[in-house]
């Protein structure tokens, strides 16, 4: 066991720092307050590789590993929650389900446009009667009778980076099918929609908490016409496929949760080094010692399950209770450190003039999007056969 | 066509400046930046290399670990790598460091159409002495301060700036160039460089490697060889914050009058 990071990791990990410093710490507030997607970020982002770290280079990919790319999240995230959760939801959830159920001409098509970022992705999986219960789906695919087109009707909402996004991973109701029981139920599938597809338009942009800058909106279909060949993996296995797709976005949801502890803490540290109150500076006080020191043990080891999760699925192991680990303890950290960071900056830290009140708006999704923590025990407690 | 970029690993003196007791620098104890000067030398290199497709060599004089900075040149987008290292070239100041580095430099080979680039100074040293005495140890022509470049054919028209002013200066190549941060923003390193620079080619030319070169004698290498020694170094007192008057009627102007009166100063 070896929990020391390759000198390219290191390297990488240097580099995502002096970006993220540089290049997207100046922006957060202005993003946040103007709930403004940062396009030029994520245009630089682009330029150094940073939108399919981890795909093979022979699809446009940088070529590094999962646990690269769970960095580069963390390190946004320190600095920014939106700018980590545009390339978390991108990678995860458009890149990753096309590399790793599409034909190879889907692969070709879409893998190198979405990894030099020309195209940004998203993912379509919710709808207003399905969230945590994402067999409640609504929208339909009907398959034309020559076999060349499905025609796609109904919506999705809360899908980031939707308003920017180009290629979409969708899930739809092919048909009904009995299960082992024989009771009747939907049978889903995946498809990849373009923006461009006549019928498709880009809804109302939710107003949100925190990741303000991200861009949520709704999908609607209607009577939304693509070619055949735009389904996704096998038809009917759409739900497995989106379960499958879900658990690495997890990984990256933990990494932005760690990376947004990670951020409140060093901000917290600098802040109480500086603050004086009764003569002395708060970090002399046992009180903020005591809190910054728990918080850091716990993010600490929110880190080592979120770098291990993603180690399992770079090295192809089972690694769906791994990453509902990983994301509900970061998840958790992130909305607990934050909301103490806030307390120790005081007064100040519940004015916009400093980042902490930001970072705890940001932390709270992580406890929500991907999965619920609700979800994340479902998961665990399955696996641990706790029925 | 191939660019030479002649680079220093410094010390970050954005953070601790370490002393050792004998007055010397700390170096090992103290982080390290690539010189910022030479960012730009290399930016400038990596610039021609976008628009020529020219390969990017980069040099450095210094211990085993400069490898890691020679990786971090690759990984944003230099082809070769060579570390000049050896326990004789140990404590050299800037002459004695020249003669290495130029004999380096000569050993990759300067052609036709090459450029040699460096940074304006180190923000160790200061001294901004090494680039030019590269020039002249390999009969180079060369232009100091270059804020722009333009590459036309074997010309070279260089910006080239002063206190007052600039002057625009049409050099042929070979040429050495000293460059300063106005020439450019450096790139950030890219994933797909950091995958691929430990794959790329470091050469290490130790004493044994450029010995043959008439430059390198033990008399003018090393601490023996370098006329100029380090006596102490020292991180200077801390000052208090300056007072900064802000306006420009007569107002301020007495302002400071008084103040400088005060202290006895006029």
């Amino acid at each position: 066991m070896d929990f020391h990071l390759s000198k390219e990791q290191l390297m990488l990990q240097k580099m995502y720092r002096e970006f993220a410093e540089n290049e997207v710490k100046p922006l957060a507030q202005e993003v946040d307050e103007e709930e403004r997607f940062p396009e030029e970020t994520v245009k630089k982002m682009a330029k150094l590789g940073m939108m399919g770290i981890y795909l093979p280079k022979e699809y446009g990919g940088a070529g590094a590993d999962v646990l690269s790319y769970v960095m580069a999240v963390e390190e946004m995230a320190k600095v920014c929650g939106t700018t980590s959760v545009i390339i978390s939801a991108h990678t995860s959830l458009c890149c990753a389900p096309i590399f790793e159920n599409g034909t190879e001409e889907q692969k070709q098509k879409y893998l190198p446009k979405l990894c030099s970022g020309e195209w940004i992705g998203a993912f379509g999986l919710t709808e207003p009667g399905a969230g945590t219960d994402a067999q409640g789906q609504q929208t339909t695919a009907v398959l034309s009778e020559d076999g060349k087109t499905w025609t796609l009707n109904g919506s999705k909402i809360f899908i980031t980076n939707a308003g920017y996004a180009n290629v979409f991973v969708i899930f739809a109701i092919t048909g009904v099918k009995l299960d082992r029981k024989g009771r009747k139920t939907k049978e889903i599938s995946a498809f990849i929609v373009e923006r461009t597809d006549p019928g498709f338009s880009v809804g109302k942009h939710e107003k949100k908490m925190g990741i303000r800058g991200s861009s949520t909106c709704e999908l609607i279909f209607e009577d939304c016409v693509i070619p055949a060949d735009r389904l996704l993996g096998k038809q009917g296995k759409g739900f497995a496929l989106a379960m499958k797709t879900l658990d690495g976005g997890r990984i990256g949801i933990a990494a932005q949760a760690l990376g947004l502890a990670e951020g409140a803490i060093q901000e917290t540290i600098a802040y109480t080094k500086e603050r004086v109150q009764f003569g002395r500076r708060i970090s002399q006080q046992q009180n903020t010692q005591f809190q910054l020191a728990d918080m850091y043990a716990k993010t600490e080891a929110a880190k080592w399950l979120v770098y291990s999760a993603a180690m399992k699925k770079q090295n192809h192991e089972p690694y769906t209770m791994d990453a509902a680990m990983a994301k509900l303890v970061a998840a958790e950290t992130a909305s607990d450190v934050t909301r103490r960071c806030v307390q120790l900056f005081g007064g100040y830290g519940y004015t916009r003039e400093y980042p902490v009140e930001r970072m705890m708006r940001d932390a709270k999704i992580t406890e929500i999007y991907e999965g619920t923590s609700e979800v994340q025990r479902m998961v665990i407690s399955g696996a641990i056969g706790v029925k | 066509m191939k660019c030479i970029v002649c680079v220093k690993q410094v010390p970050d003196t954005s953070g601790v400046v370490a002393v050792k007791e004998d007055g010397t620098m700390d170096r090992a104890s103290m982080a390290t930046i690539t010189n910022p000067d030479d960012m730009n030398a290399l930016e400038a290199a990596l610039q021609l290399k976008d628009a020529t497709g020219c390969k990017v060599v980069v040099i450095t004089m210094g211990p085993p670990p400069a490898e890691g900075m020679l990786r971090e040149l690759l990984a944003m987008g230099a082809d070769e790598a060579v570390l000049v290292s050896g326990r004789e070239f140990g404590g050299s100041d800037t002459y004695a460091t020249s003669q290495i580095l130029a004999a380096a430099v000569k050993k990759v080979g300067v052609e036709d159409d090459d450029i040699v680039f460096c940074g304006r100074q180190a923000i160790d040293g200061d001294t901004a002495q090494v680039g030019p005495q590269i020039a002249e140890k390999l009969h180079l022509p060369q232009v100091t301060y270059v804020a722009d470049i333009k590459v036309e054919g074997k010309d070279v028209v260089v910006k080239r700036m002063l206190e007052d002013g600039y002057m625009m200066i049409k050099v042929q190549t070979p040429c050495l160039l000293t460059c300063i941060k106005e020439l450019n923003q450096p790139r950030y390193m890219s994933v797909g460089g950091i995958m691929e620079c430990y794959q790329k080619p470091l050469a290490v030319f130790d004493y044994e490697a450029l010995k043959n070169d008439p430059l390198i004698d033990v008399d003018t290498i090393g601490l023996k060889g370098s006329p100029t020694n380090v006596y102490k170094s020292f991180s200077p007192p801390v000052k208090g914050a300056g007072m900064m008057l802000e306006g420009e009627g007569k107002e301020t102007v007495d302002q400071l009058v008084s103040l400088l009166d005060a202290k006895h100063l006029i």
